[in-house]
């Protein structure tokens, strides 16, 4: 691995990976700087990442001191305790067990649950995935009222972004230009205050802003995808 | 043992390899705590009240409060009693995201899988399961040279950490695969290191105590796969 050699903090990504953005969102929450940024075309994989991510040759991988760390949320954590700066997963353990849960529900529930949404095509498939997609919307509604407690914070993570901010927060650039194409609102702020104020709140943040794309490249990207598939222009 | 930090109680099924981990834990850190079988078919209200997401064991209920997801669990119990027993995470930042590399290969790549074997009707579907499921076990004895770094039998070195743990709870069905499916999981002449770490694994007190009866899981893995086939049946 030669070719990494001198450089401190790499970022093996690709923009478009939910992943990939949440682990930037987790770099930006913690003040970590001066990271080199690797694109990878996926279509063409380069040595370094193959090399780095021997088991599942996927982005993204964190390369610090020439040593690789791959899988998003363990990356957010290594991030978290490798570098001194706001804390992402809280200090104590049971709010550290509450992130924990949430972010795994996040990942193995809401998101399979949203994904044949953003997968469909006609009119007739969005209506009947969209509503498969809710239920897991209301869980995360009750979950960051629970973590926001009474006093209305606005982050799961509490007064600051945290390990369940970016953890959905990976995924919110994605959802607003499905939104957008689709001409829905997953996150509605009638049915969904908080998750609404959330989402607003999440994207309005410096660092997020600076670590994620922008909803509009994302909206062409999708309808480019979605045309190439059904070999029609919508 | 000792009663360290107010009151624990878990919710579980005997049979459960999840609920199996956080036993182990609990077991190693020295910890006592009230255990409630719970039936699935019939739930308790503390445990619906306790995991409403998902409403299944294990759950850990400290001092009244509920930690639910077996990973979860494990990291929790490791967290909250530092002082208790050996550390199940290593105290490098570095080392600490290969065990959580690892445990997340477990979880994404061997046990989805071999879930699928329990559940998919054919046995076509449930011979691929089982190649998906063993083609992981290739790899994780890989994962247990990088994170044992030569220094012991154990994913944590000389010593039981988080990923021995999470593998540890699923020993007693991996020792039924044999016997329900003809095929070894862990196969001493393909992944010798893992080979020797199950045998390392049960010697430990706390496997002894806590591994259920091979035999009686077989039987029940018998009849969890006749009533889903029976389901799966009614329900064409």
């Amino acid at each position: 691995m030669a070719a990494a050699a001198g450089v401190e903090l790499r970022l093996l990504g690709e923009w478009l990976s939910p992943y990939c953005i949440r682990v930037k969102q987790a770099l930006a929450v913690k003040g970590v700087a001066g990271y080199e940024y690797v694109e990878e075309d996926l279509e063409h994989k380069s040595e370094l990442l193959l090399s780095s991510n021997p088991v599942h040759g996927k982005v993204p991988v964190l390369i610090h001191r020439g040593a690789p760390v791959c899988e998003s949320l363990v990356i957010v954590q290594y991030v978290d305790e490798a570098w001194a700066g706001p804390a992402i997963l809280p200090s104590d353990p049971y709010e550290r067990s509450r992130a924990r849960f949430w972010a795994a529900y996040i990942d193995d529930k809401f998101f399979p649950s949203w994904e044949p949404f953003f997968k469909s095509k006609t009119a007739e498939d969005r209506a009947e995935t969209f509503k498969n997609a809710i239920p897991a919307v209301e869980t995360l509604e009750k979950a960051l009222t629970e973590c926001s407690s009474s006093e209305g914070k606005p982050f799961f993570g509490g007064d600051s972004i945290g390990y369940v901010d970016v953890a959905l927060g990976g995924y919110l650039a994605w959802i607003k230009a499905v939104d957008e194409v689709a001409g829905t609102s997953l996150f509605d702020e009638a049915k969904f205050p908080r998750l609404a104020a959330w989402a607003e709140r999440f994207a309005a943040a410096d660092a997020v802003r600076d670590a994620s794309p922008a909803v509009e490249d994302i909206v062409v990207f999708y309808k480019k995808m979605q045309a190439a598939e059904t070999g029609a222009e919508h | 043992m000792a009663r360290v930090g107010g009151e624990l109680k878990l919710l579980g099924l005997w049979a459960s390899p999840f609920v199996t981990r956080a036993k182990l834990a609990l077991q190693i850190k020295g910890l006592s705590y009230e255990y409630v079988e719970e039936d699935l078919g019939n739930k308790s209200e503390l445990l619906l009240s306790s995991n409403p997401v998902h409403k299944a064991v294990p759950v850990l209920i400290h001092n009244g409060k509920p930690v639910c997801e077996s990973s979860v669990i494990v990291q929790y119990i490791d967290d909250a009693f530092a002082g208790s027993g050996p550390s199940l995470l290593p105290a490098d930042p570095y080392q600490r995201a290969v065990a959580c590399f690892w445990a997340a290969y477990l979880e994404d790549k061997m046990l989805t899988p071999w879930g699928r074997v329990f559940k998919v009707k054919t046995d076509e579907e449930k011979a691929e399961a089982m190649r998906q499921t063993i083609a992981a076990v290739d790899v994780l004895e890989d994962g247990l040279k990088e994170c044992s770094g030569g220094q012991g039998p154990f994913f944590g070195g000389d010593s039981v950490g988080y990923v021995d743990i999470l593998l540890g709870g699923m020993v007693s069905w991996v020792k039924a695969s044999e016997p329900l499916s003809g095929s070894k999981l862990i196969d001493a002449e393909k992944t010798p290191l893992l080979a020797a770490w199950m045998e390392r694994f049960c010697e430990l007190d706390a496997a002894k105590a806590v591994l259920q009866d091979v035999d009686r899981v077989v039987e029940y893995a018998k009849l969890v796969m006749t009533k889903n086939a029976a389901r799966a049946s009614n329900n064409n």
